[in-house]
């Protein structure tokens, strides 16, 4: 007894320490998105400033609803085809397949930038908001088809055939009992998806061309003046937004995050 | 006519021959059970009935209609799968009117027709509950009303009491030979219990290597077993090595026994075998007896050595030896015995049985 609670202390202690290192940098940025000073040295006193500040940039908030718009078309498509990818491959298990799909999520995203950039040059494609979208899918597609691939994991596959049997025809078992049944992995997945469009840079910045901007992209650009208290704000509206996203996905599947 | 007909069917998997060449009709209204070990085909064979696999060869014909390539969804038949299978994310109401949604009946119908399947399986206050929210014999019967719901003309059971507790399980056996009688439905039952398949089935079509090794009513698969493996796989079987020294008249076989023993036994295929032929004689442990003497002048005796025992309760099965070399089991009941046990470790017994409650089954 003694021991196991001398070890869980400690436990507790290594623990708290991880997660104050991981999370000490964006609780500072947070407070100070609520400093009242131009510069980020020393606490002023509370306001809100910065977020009326940041709600009247119409520079950040068109870069805003482009991200929310990218994020948005990317993650849709993403699930409906990563679903697709994730079926596949629970039903088909080519080893070969099933770490290939993994690769996207692993490459450097420099690497992923760099390649696609030159894919799109090669077959002569304008860099804007469709390049960066097709960019998005290439790499949340893996993310939902490894979510949709867990969930179907934990699932009973005589379900599909019990829906046969019963009268169902191939697309009424597959609608009607297999979306359903994994439908908490496509939604975690599409979250994921969504966040991580929301949040990308690297291959965003590899594949924008001139024109088209998003948050993180308009952010860097801002951040060339200094790192204002306004991209605190900024960079606080996202974190919960990522926060939320994330915690939403995990309560809707468990295993993915485990 | 048979409701089901299956002829020369065979199904491959990669390069393993599953289902071989197999052949069997089964009767309206019977409960007809396959039984085998685990991959002998058994679960295939179930499968190609219901359409989730299509054979490589053979014909499948239900009632005079060819349906071997039919779709699942098209067949007059449901399975109950061996994990029921219950739609987690419908409620037991939905899960049973499921197969009358895909048979577009209009919801009124539904209703009354779910309503009823529910109290026929007592589970009315259930009606909204979801599936991980039943118990084990509960799920179960939910899987039964929704695969009787329509009134199907085949129910297809693939192991469906592997999942629960030994006594649930013999409670099970007594209500769906009650539910098969009631209902009137013909039964294909799957399993590689040999006690669930005796005591529930009108016959038995025992399966080993894709293979039906023999087709017959409970009690002559198991006092009459035909091959090795059936004797073998179904209860208690000392098989001893034999050789036949000569055919006489009325079916009689003279054989020699494990190369000391030699007696006559009656066979009704006397006429398949030759003399000289070689093969093992099986005799169930119950049908040999064991006393201290001498006491049956009709029966084939023989003196023996007590090996071992294992107390079963209502019985125990003693181990001997004959010459320090033949094992010879025998199964004798506790009913009128009021001591522990019979015998000792190193007895001296003789043991005895009626050469013609055994068969000779060929190499």
């Amino acid at each position: 007894m003694q021991v196991s609670s001398k070890l869980s202390k400690r436990l507790i202690f290594s623990g708290s320490v991880g997660f104050l290192f991981l999370y000490i940098p964006l609780i500072i940025l947070i407070l100070y998105s609520f400093n009242d000073s131009r510069i980020n040295v020393g606490w002023v006193g509370f306001t809100l400033k910065w977020y009326k500040v940041l709600f009247s940039d119409k520079l950040l908030i068109d870069a805003a609803i482009h991200s929310l718009l990218i994020a948005l078309i990317a993650s849709i498509a993403s699930v409906i085809l990563g679903t697709l990818a994730g079926v596949a491959l629970h039903k088909y298990k080519i080893p070969f397949l099933s770490s290939l799909i993994m690769v996207p999520l692993a490459a450097p995203e420099l690497l992923v930038g760099v390649s696609l950039l030159l894919f799109f040059l090669l077959i002569n494609f304008t860099l804007g908001f469709a390049s960066i979208i097709l960019a998005h899918i290439a790499f949340c597609l893996s993310f939902v088809a490894i979510a949709v691939r867990t969930r179907m994991h934990g699932m009973d596959d005589s379900l599909i055939d019990a829906a046969r049997d019963l009268g169902a025809s191939p697309a009424k078992a597959f609608f009607l009992i297999l979306i359903p049944v994994i439908l908490p992995g496509i939604i975690a997945g599409g979250l994921m998806a969504f966040t991580l469009s929301l949040d990308d840079f690297v291959i965003t910045f590899f594949t924008a061309g001139v024109g088209a901007s998003t948050l993180p992209l308009a952010i860097y650009s801002m951040l060339k003046m200094g790192v204002t208290p306004e991209i605190n704000a900024a960079s606080t509206v996202i974190i919960l937004i990522t926060l939320t996203l994330t915690v939403t996905a995990s309560k809707l599947s468990p295993q993915l995050f485990k | 006519m048979p409701i089901l007909e299956i002829q020369n069917v065979s199904k491959q998997f990669a390069d393993h021959l599953i289902v071989n060449n197999v052949s069997l009709s089964i009767e309206k209204g019977e409960f007809f059970t396959l039984l085998g070990p685990s991959g002998c085909g058994k679960t295939t064979l179930l499968r190609m009935i219901a359409g989730l696999n299509i054979p490589d060869s053979g014909k499948i014909i239900l009632e005079g209609q060819d349906i071997t390539t039919m779709p699942p969804e098209d067949r007059p038949l449901h399975t109950i799968f061996q994990s029921y299978a219950l739609f987690p994310h419908m409620t037991v109401f939905e899960n049973v009117a499921f197969p009358l949604k895909m048979a577009n009946w209009d919801k009124a119908k539904i209703h009354l027709q779910v309503e009823e399947l529910l109290e026929d399986v007592q589970l009315t206050k259930f009606a909204k509950r979801y599936p991980h929210e039943l118990s084990g014999g509960q799920r179960q019967r939910v899987a039964i009303a929704r695969s009787l719901v329509d009134r199907p003309k085949l129910l297809l059971l693939d192991e469906p009491l592997s999942a629960l507790d030994a006594s649930l399980r013999e409670h099970m056996h007594i209500e769906l030979v009650k539910l098969q009688e009631e209902t009137g439905i013909t039964f294909v039952y799957v399993t590689h219990d040999q006690h669930e398949a005796m005591a529930l089935s009108s016959r038995i079509a025992v399966m080993n290597f894709g293979e039906i090794e023999q087709l017959d009513l409970p009690q002559a698969v198991y006092t009459r077993p035909k091959t090795y493996f059936v004797a073998d796989f179904l209860g208690k079987c000392n098989l001893l090595p034999a050789e036949i020294l000569a055919k006489n008249d009325n079916n009689t076989l003279r054989l020699r026994v494990a190369n000391y023993l030699e007696f006559d036994t009656s066979q009704d295929n006397a006429d398949e075998f030759n003399v000289g032929q070689k093969g093992h004689f099986a005799i169930r442990p119950e049908k040999i007896n064991a006393n201290r003497q001498n006491q049956y002048d009709n029966l084939f005796s023989h003196s023996a050595k007590v090996k071992g025992y294992y107390y079963y309760g209502e019985s125990t099965l003693y181990e001997f030896l004959i010459n320090d070399e033949i094992k010879i089991q025998a199964m004798l009941s506790n009913s009128k015995n009021q001591t522990i046990k019979f015998f000792d470790e190193g007895d001296d017994v003789v043991i005895s049985f009626d050469p013609h409650a055994g068969d000779f089954l060929a190499e």
